[in-house]
């Protein structure tokens, strides 16, 4: 971690009406690298993506980009700085009216004014190296889960962005495609010298391909660290996460304030039946 | 008790509307500034000019022609009694030119494009793609609602002007060759007891004002819809409700405002 950072995250506070989703979080992530955000459901990691990408501003903290601080920057300038960012969504985020081509072409239609022979090159090139050449021609709902988050990474990489970030990239597809999926995202950063940031529950996969990682829970960072390094930590959370473990600090029982005996009990009041 | 609990009721109410009102009318103004933004796109605007315009002519057609017919009718009847049957060409257009033809033509807008604009900005949102646009650095504002809200107000008046004329040839058809009313009378009365300032331009600025309401609650409901499919059906229902109460409280200020 000693390479020049292309995101820090400084005591980064986020709350979300009464709850806080990040509670004061430390980050630095270096030029070039894998990195993994992992931790529960709903723990905040999608929010760090949001963050980190401007779409989201912290209540306070510090949040530098390329040693920029968010924070400073006009709505125009982070639209400028967007510009070098690619993303992959959870499901896609395909434009339904647009063909699988149309789909990767639009960020280079909407900022450049490309002849069509060039653009058209530029958009097969993507494609190819997402090896899905063959499907230029067709729409969203023609393609399966795994071609469809890949022709989504194809347009999240198709302006050679400096910074991407991976939201659940292998939610819902069969072992092939999460295989296809993470061999992408390890050939395209270091094809095109990006750097990738990966929120993913998928704990085997994402530590294939990462260099680095950190869990988060409760609004912190609880462990960070190279995937040997998390697998040996000490933080019972992390174990619990890592090792896919029902019951630990996060408990299996959701807390309720009514007794067992007493729920079973079939005279209870109207106003405690469900 | 109840009475003391109604007040803060209320307040809580107003505090809740009121900023609400105030993101929605920012909105607004960003998004019609919007044509400015490098990311505004022409032939966005022509593609949904057509969508709501040339998509939504059938129905305003047949409605607009049905409403004249029916005025024709209905007019007739009134008329007959006082031996006055030769003012049904103005009471047809004036009905149609000052209220009829504005407000059905915005109900009926907000019930096929309305919806229909707010079950796209709202399915955009749920499936993220507003958000991917952002991230690709394109204003969803500029790109996806400005489009919208420019079709929206300048389809609605021409839609109106349509429905008008549609309008008031039904009103002939059934007045003149099927109640007997002379023809000549029909037209002349209307030409003579219609001005183009106070009737004709009226009407199009009252379809100007609800073109603008309309599409603007449309796209606002899709814009701030919860993202599941529950919302989408949430917004697509309260966009069409809440359009046409507005129109029909807005008619009833611009009818009292323009009154003369």
């Amino acid at each position: 971690m000693a390479a020049e950072a292309l995101v820090e995250l400084e005591n980064v506070v986020f709350t979300r009406g009464p709850h806080p989703v990040l509670a004061g979080v430390n980050m630095r992530i270096p030029r070039g690298a894998i990195v993994a955000l992992m931790g529960a459901s709903g723990g905040g990691k999608t929010t760090m993506l949001n963050l980190m990408a401007g779409t989201l501003r912290p209540q306070s903290g510090q949040i530098r980009i390329a040693g920029q601080d968010l924070q400073t920057l006009s709505e125009e300038a982070i639209y400028g700085l967007r510009r070098q960012m690619g993303m992959l969504f959870q499901h896609s985020a395909l434009f339904s009216d647009l063909s699988a081509f149309e789909n990767v072409a639009f960020p280079l239609r909407r900022h450049f004014r490309l002849p069509e022979s060039v653009l058209r090159k530029l958009v097969m090139m993507k494609l190819e190296a997402v090896g899905l050449r063959g499907a230029a021609g067709l729409f969203p709902a023609e393609l399966s889960g795994g071609m469809g988050r890949r022709i989504a990474l194809a347009r999240a990489v198709v302006m050679d962005p400096m910074l991407i970030f991976y939201d659940e990239p292998f939610t819902g597809l069969d072992p092939i495609s999460v295989g296809i999926i993470a061999a992408l995202i390890k050939r395209l950063n270091a094809a095109l010298g990006a750097t990738s940031v990966l929120v993913s529950h998928d704990v085997e996969e994402t530590f294939s391909i990462a260099d680095y990682g950190f869990i988060l829970a409760g609004g912190k960072i609880i462990a960070e660290g190279s995937p040997d390094v998390l697998r040996n930590s000490d933080s019972a959370l992390a174990r619990q996460f890592l090792g896919g473990q029902p019951d630990g600090p996060v408990p299996f029982h959701y807390p309720t304030q009514q007794d067992y005996a007493a729920a079973l009990r079939d005279n209870c009041s109207p106003g405690e039946r469900f | 008790m109840a009475f003391l609990d109604f007040i803060p009721q209320m307040g809580r109410r107003t505090l809740q509307t009121v900023p609400g009102l105030g993101a929605a009318s920012r909105f607004l103004l960003s998004s019609l500034l919007s044509i400015f933004n490098r990311h505004f796109s022409v032939q966005q605007l022509f593609r949904q000019i057509y969508g709501f315009g040339v998509r939504s002519l059938i129905l305003m057609v047949v409605a607009a022609f049905f409403t004249g017919m029916v005025l024709g009718f209905q007019g007739y009847y009134a008329l007959v009694r006082f031996g006055a049957t030769s003012a049904l060409g103005t009471l047809v257009a004036l009905s149609l030119l000052r209220e009829l033809g504005p407000v059905l033509t915005a109900l009926l807008f907000a019930g096929r494009a309305g919806s229909a604009l707010t079950a796209e900005i709202s399915s955009m949102k749920a499936t993220e793609q507003l958000s991917a646009m952002e991230m690709m650095a394109v204003n969803p504002l500029a790109w996806v609602v400005a489009p919208r809200l420019w079709a929206g107000i300048i389809a609605v008046p021409i839609l109106c002007a349509i429905f008008d004329l549609v309008g008031i040839f039904g009103g002939y058809l059934i007045s003149v060759p099927v109640l007997g009313v002379d023809g000549g009378t029909f037209w002349a009365q209307m030409q003579s007891n219609v001005t183009f300032s106070g009737d004709i331009l009226t009407g199009l600025f009252k379809a100007l004002c609800f073109g603008v309401v309309v599409t603007w609650i449309a796209a606002w409901k899709g814009y701030t819809a919860r993202p599941t499919a529950e919302g989408v059906g949430n917004a697509t229902t309260l966009s069409v409700v809440t359009a046409s109460l507005t129109v029909l409280g807005l008619d009833f200020i611009l009818t009292a405002l323009l009154f003369s």
